[in-house]
């Protein structure tokens, strides 16, 4: 039985067929209405996320397929102190795969250790978030045609993000991609990470403002700034607006660069950016359903 | 020069970096064994200048090597049967160990979960970086169990 724990669970390979699958999916949807019939979803999220559950629900219903769920620990046994290891057994006895979010990172690994039905981890903690992942490659290779031979920009919280981190742990299976990392002295990508590019071979450039590097992109990553991370409320507000993408920032960036966000947004991207055509974060978001809809089908090993 | 005696049967740890024999001691549970342990602390060598050595009389199927290799595999096992060494183990990094180590993590599942075992497996043999398993937090920033 197959889990999805960490974006790198997969191989190139195994991502392509997945990717291609998702395509299908989105040129043909009708095609799947059906594939997952008689299935359940389980969504186990032991902490609030509209739109990953969401997500995660609307894939599975697009198969055909049932949902049940929790969305938060107070509405689940959690709060009588049931133990992951438990609650994923019992779990197994009522649906066929389990999306889990939790806040402790390695919960989801917990689950799959005990499962009867295929995890997916949902995101645990600052840990994980793999299909976060799965949806911006998705995007990239759906909109630009292929995953590589680009420079890619990364802006805002390059500290704390999570998803950050693991976008460019998977983009660097890929060949000839250049990163960018663009944020406040404060929220800078970890030694770990640049180490890492450095040790590989892989070029990359540290900036600290957005202008300086527009023209080169030919994608730009923006993140929030989260208020979660921060210890205190004033560094948060010092830097929350340090990085805000406006038509004004934008004019200097080619005709066929793409903006990316994994959302929710707050005002690190003016709305007069939505209505241009580079904006795709929003076809992000249903890139994320397909992705998703192609995982669920591939972890139940149905075919199409 | 302090002398200690040869023992019959079990094993010595040389070349444990000097200061360190307690630590081991401590790891190896040696305390909850009921046999002679002889912690020999600050020896002259030629090789490292000063280091510890633990002479423990045991049953030589009773200690945990995975859990020495992880604290130092540059310790020399030395097997003794009938007051001889008929053995040296070469100790190799294990590729997990458990329960050896607490994941200090506090947003670790293992903080919380009962009865989950705090595994760490090996991720980088080169630089001998272990991980936890479930949160990826380094060995380095572990506690001792």
């Amino acid at each position: 039985m197959r889990h999805l724990m960490n974006p790198l669970d997969f191989s190139v390979e195994e991502l392509d067929k997945l990717f291609d699958l998702a395509n299908r999916m989105e040129a043909d949807p009708a095609r799947y209405a059906h594939a997952c019939e008689g299935k359940k979803l389980a969504t186990c999220f032991y902490e609030p996320s509209t739109r990953t559950r969401l997500s995660f629900e609307a894939a599975m219903l697009n198969l055909g397929g049932q949902v049940l769920g929790f969305s938060d620990a107070a509405s689940s046994s959690a709060s009588k102190g049931e133990s992951v290891s438990d609650t994923i057994r019992v779990i197994s006895c009522y649906a066929d795969i389990c999306a889990m979010r939790h806040p402790k990172e390695g919960a989801p690994m917990v689950a799959a250790e005990r499962s009867g039905i295929p995890v997916i981890n949902a995101g645990d903690g600052g840990h994980q978030h793999p299909t976060q992942t799965l949806t911006d490659l998705l995007t990239i290779r759906s909109l630009k045609g292929r995953l590589g031979g680009f420079t890619i920009g990364l802006c805002g919280d390059l500290k704390f993000g999570r998803t950050v981190h693991s976008l460019i742990n998977a983009l660097i299976r890929y060949s000839d991609i250049r990163f960018i990392f663009i944020s406040p002295p404060e929220l800078k990508v970890p030694d770990y990470i640049t180490d890492m590019l450095t040790e590989k071979g892989i070029a990359y450039e540290e900036v600290i403002r957005l202008e300086d590097c527009m023209p080169d992109l030919d994608l730009l990553y923006m993140t929030r700034v989260q208020r979660e991370r921060f210890f205190n409320e004033e560094d948060y507000v010092r830097l929350k607006d340090f990085y805000i993408l406006d038509k004004a920032k934008l004019s200097a960036a080619r005709a066929d660069m793409l903006i990316l966000h994994p959302l929710p947004r707050v005002n690190e991207i003016s709305v007069e950016v939505d209505d241009d055509p580079r904006a795709v974060y929003f076809k992000q978001a249903k890139y994320g359903v397909y992705v998703r809809m192609a995982l669920i089908l591939t972890l139940l090993g149905i075919e199409e | 020069m302090l002398n200690v005696g040869k023992i019959e049967e079990g094993f010595v740890l040389d070349h444990i970096e000097a200061g360190k024999s307690l630590d081991i001691y401590h790891h190896l549970k040696l305390d909850k064994l009921d046999c002679t342990v002889a912690i020999i602390k600050n020896a002259r060598s030629n090789k490292m200048g000063k280091k510890d050595i633990l002479k423990v009389e045991c049953d030589i199927n009773t200690l945990d090597l995975d859990i020495l290799a992880f604290i130092d595999h540059n310790i020399t096992v030395n097997v003794i049967k009938d007051g001889d060494i008929v053995d040296k183990k070469i100790l190799v990094l294990p590729r997990e160990i458990h329960n050896v180590i607490k994941c200090r993590n506090p947003r670790c599942i293992t903080s919380i979960e009962q009865g989950l075992p705090h595994i760490f497996v090996l991720a980088d043999e080169e630089k001998e970086i272990y991980r936890c398993k479930y949160c990826e937090e380094k060995a380095g920033n572990s506690s001792a169990w």
